[in-house]
């Protein structure tokens, strides 16, 4: 085994697992906190790196399109919560799954409508376009480990909200016990709004971080979808920490399982799932229930 | 879950004598359309007892619904329906088995997401590898219409008209058969954990054993109507394992009615002929599914059975 | 004859330990209430005797047998009927059906799936009998979700009764009743502790001592004290309990 070949897999593997994490949490959340199934999130994935596309088209600086997917991930989540789904939290999941897949169709549509349905490259911001020397024989794109930094500091930062601020540690009562909210007296309206902000947010920051590393093209949001949905079961439900490390390990595990046995490396990831339903079916790093 | 009493099933077995009726009329594009709706018709009421029966909401249906499609594709050319068809339900049935024993160790947002995942992943199955034949699909030859030594060779010209008879004949088969589900225990099982599962385990049902029956039985009759539309259309592809097909069906089964047994396939129909009168405004299919989807949620929670009657759910 | 024994019941949440070294027996023929101020695990100790919660340490034994790592349903098929303490019943379905429904648990298993329910004599027969036997017989074919407050917990009563279990675990049956409506309840209760091991737990202190044949009081987990009624009522250490929690 090539030394730097496990290393170059490693390090992407970090990076696909960082960007999940980045979907997953505001996936998680939004369920732990308002019960509220999502499946448009790889939606809003797909909105944050088509509008990278647009913006680097326009400006040539695909640094601007972070900040904007940010806020107007934002605004456009806050925008969500308010007007449809606060109206969704105490409907059945089959309407919320419905509810969610006609935002994915016609997000689509809209994304058809606007851009067409061609792929699209990105190109990697000039200043960040060369390879940084890991090891003596072995350069790892800067690109991507800019990336990997972004996701860091983004974990981080929502790791000292939801620890230190009174905002993130009434999210996190929420997420664990969402009757906390009523009882504690905590504005809930704030959290519904806050969570579902935060989550889109970084979902499109995830995706315009990634335009550059796939292209951008019809449906690029289902794969990660898809995925989240594993990880938020590995991880489980609720549980920003348990999305962090469950997100890594997958991401480990499919780059990896991809690079290594590419025959059954699309199944790696379910082999995994499989496992921990038989051993852990509340998730790995569930809060403990009483 | 309701099923339809006197006065709806004479309702359904006119509509349904209506569809046979069809060959006498419609042109063999309308009754291609019509063996469409039967087939989607099917494959909703496969999900229907998981759903409206059980409270079991699975998004991975669909991968069931393509093995049973997949199995004409798989098994050696030549042979009679009469061994496609059963086989077919055998593998959706095991699959069904498979998936089902692990995914019914969660329930709720865990059972959907799981079912998701196992069903995205039987589509990677036969899109990515061999098995499948390819991304875009593979045409197969239809099996043989051979049953206890007496064949039917139906020529091309009526193929479209024996193809909507065969459908319309499962499909009723499938309805009655569940109706008569409904009612024996193991229905009533059913029905009692979608209403309450902890009362009914703190009564002494095992209600795993009742779900993960339920559960390979809807596998089994999704499979089936995979094999219809196989025999159909002539064609399989691995796009019949998606997991958008399985969100389709229950669209279906809340535009037709969650809390009746035929809503299904009230909402087959009606979603078809939608799809259909909207052609000829635009091309955006999938704005028109939205928008539908929209409509139903927003407006339309008992579906279209509720409407003019008090349906409990 | 010892009908259900615990021995050494533990229940942990984390730090928390909600139930504590509990160890009772309820007989056939007995009338065993368990009080307790809000918070004492009372519904905890419920759940782990039916099964809906694994003791962290101690032991279940139903009619003899060790059922301690059993599933509720299990349980509930040997021999333990249960209430709870906010009515949970199908709420579409009428009383007649959901008393049905609880017959027909009996034997249920793939070789009688497909029996027809409408036509299964016994569990009719079944159903017939215990609403009769709390009085609603005259409400059978009333939709339980059209039940008044009180007709619902008698329902709940019913669902227990279905199949002759040995052991009646009571949730706070009269919960929400008026004093009107709690005494033929409590006529009912002692009526039923005849011929079951019943559990009683209940906060209306006066149908307590009119109707249990032993009481146990829990407090923060543990069993404070154990005896008759009236031993109770007359021990301090259970006033000051009561006064220092303000049940």
């Amino acid at each position: 085994m090539d030394l730097s070949g496990l290393l170059a897999q490693l390090l992407n593997g970090l990076q696909y697992g960082l960007l999940l994490f980045l979907i997953s949490s505001g996936l998680t959340l939004i369920f732990g906190v308002m019960g509220v199934i999502n499946l448009a999130h790889g939606s809003l994935f797909m909105i944050g790196a088509y509008a990278a596309f647009v913006i680097t088209g326009w400006t040539g600086a695909l640094w601007l399109a972070l900040p904007a997917a940010l806020a107007g991930g934002a605004l456009f989540g806050a925008l969500l919560e308010r007007g449809l789904f606060r109206h969704f939290y105490r409907r059945e999941h089959l309407d919320q799954v419905l509810l969610t897949f006609a935002l994915i169709l016609l997000f689509e549509e809209a994304r058809s409508a606007l851009l067409g349905n061609d792929f699209h490259s990105v190109a990697v911001p000039a200043l960040l376009d060369f390879s940084v020397p890991v090891t003596p024989d072995f350069a790892y794109s800067a690109y991507r480990l800019a990336v990997l930094g972004v996701c860091v500091l983004a974990a981080l930062l929502m790791f000292l909200g939801l620890e230190r601020t009174r905002l993130g540690s009434a999210v996190r009562a929420a997420a664990e016990k969402p009757e906390m909210v009523e009882l504690l007296g905590l504005d809930a309206r704030r959290i519904h709004m806050a969570v579902f902000a935060l989550g889109t947010a970084l979902a499109m920051l995830a995706g315009a971080l990634a335009a550059p590393l796939q292209s951008v093209y019809p449906n690029m949001g289902d794969g990660f979808l898809i995925i989240s949905f594993v990880v938020v079961v590995v991880g489980g439900v609720g549980s920003v920490a348990g999305a962090f490390w469950g997100a890594l390990l997958i991401g480990l595990v499919d780059t990896l399982g991809k690079a290594y046995l590419p025959e059954v490396a699309g199944l790696a990831v379910y082999v995994l799932m499989a496992g921990v339903l038989l051993w852990r079916p509340a998730g790995l790093f569930a809060p403990a229930r009483g | 879950m309701l099923v339809a009493g006197c006065r709806g099933s004479l309702l359904l077995a006119l509509a349904a004598l209506l569809v046979a009726a069809l060959p006498l009329f419609a042109s063999n594009y309308h009754l291609q359309l019509a063996s469409t709706a039967l087939v989607a018709a099917m494959f909703a009421l496969s999900l229907q007892l998981l759903v409206g029966g059980a409270g079991m909401v699975s998004l991975g249906h669909a991968a069931f619904f393509g093995i049973g499609a997949y199995a004409i594709h798989l098994l050696p050319a030549g042979i009679s329906v009469a061994l496609t068809l059963p086989a077919a339900m055998a593998l959706a049935a095991i699959a069904a088995l498979a998936v089902g024993a692990l995914s019914l160790r969660t329930r709720g947002f865990f059972f959907l997401m799981t079912t998701l995942a196992f069903g995205q992943m039987l589509f990677f199955v036969f899109h990515d590898t061999p098995l499948g034949g390819g991304k875009d699909g593979v045409f197969i030859t239809r099996p043989a219409l051979e049953l206890f030594g007496l064949a039917w060779e139906i020529p091309r010209r009526q193929r479209a008209a024996a193809m909507l008879w065969i459908n319309l004949g499962l499909l009723a088969a499938m309805y009655v058969g569940l109706a008569l589900l409904m009612r024996t225990l193991f229905g009533r099982a059913l029905l009692g954990i979608r209403g309450n599962e902890d009362r009914m385990r703190a009564l002494g049902y095992d209600t795993r054993a009742v779900k993960l029956a339920a559960f390979v039985l809807a596998g089994a009759l999704a499979g089936l109507a995979g094999h219809c539309q196989a025999m159909t259309e002539a064609f399989v592809t691995p796009e019949m394992l998606a997991w958008h097909h399985g969100a389709e069906a229950l669209l279906m089964i809340l535009l037709g009615g969650l809390g009746a047994l035929h809503g299904p396939i009230l909402g087959a129909f009606a979603y078809v002929g939608l799809g259909e009168a909207s052609t000829l405004i635009t091309e955006r299919q999938r704005l028109v599914e939205g928008l539908v989807i929209l409509a139903v949620v927003l407006a339309l929670p008992r579906g279209l059975a509720g409407i003019g009657r008090g349906w409990r759910r | 004859m010892t009908a259900l024994a615990a021995e050494g019941l533990t229940r942990r949440f984390g730090g928390l330990t909600a139930v504590d070294s509990v160890s009772l027996t309820l007989s056939i023929g007995e009338l065993h209430a368990v009080i307790g101020p809000n918070g004492a695990g009372k519904s905890t100790l419920v759940n782990l005797l039916a099964g809906e919660l694994r003791p962290s340490a101690g032991r279940i034994l139903l009619g003899g047998e060790d059922v301690t790592t059993w599933p509720t349903w299990r349980r509930a098929r040997r021999g333990i009927g249960r209430s709870f303490q906010r009515t949970n019943l199908l709420r579409d379905m009428s009383a007649h059906e959901n008393a049905r429904l609880a017959a027909q648990a009996a034997g249920f298993g793939p070789a009688r799936w497909l029996r027809d329910a409408g036509r299964d004599a016994a569990s009719l027969a079944e159903a017939a009998r215990v609403l009769e036997r709390v009085g609603l017989l005259g409400r059978a074919d009333a939709v339980a979700g059209t039940l008044s407050h009180g007709e619902l917990r008698l329902l709940e009563i019913a669902m227990a009764l279905a199949n002759r279990p040995a052991v009646l675990l009571l949730d706070e049956p009269l919960a929400g009743m008026g004093p009107e409506e709690s005494e033929p309840v409590g006529a009912l209760l002692r009526d039923l502790a005849r011929d079951h091991a019943l559990l009683l737990i209940e906060h209306d202190m006066d149908v307590v001592f009119a109707v249990a044949d032993r009481v146990t009081v829990m407090v923060d987990g543990r069993v404070l004290e154990h005896g008759v009624p009236t031993a109770i009522r007359a021990s301090a250490a259970v006033r000051d309990a009561y006064l220092g929690h303000g049940a």
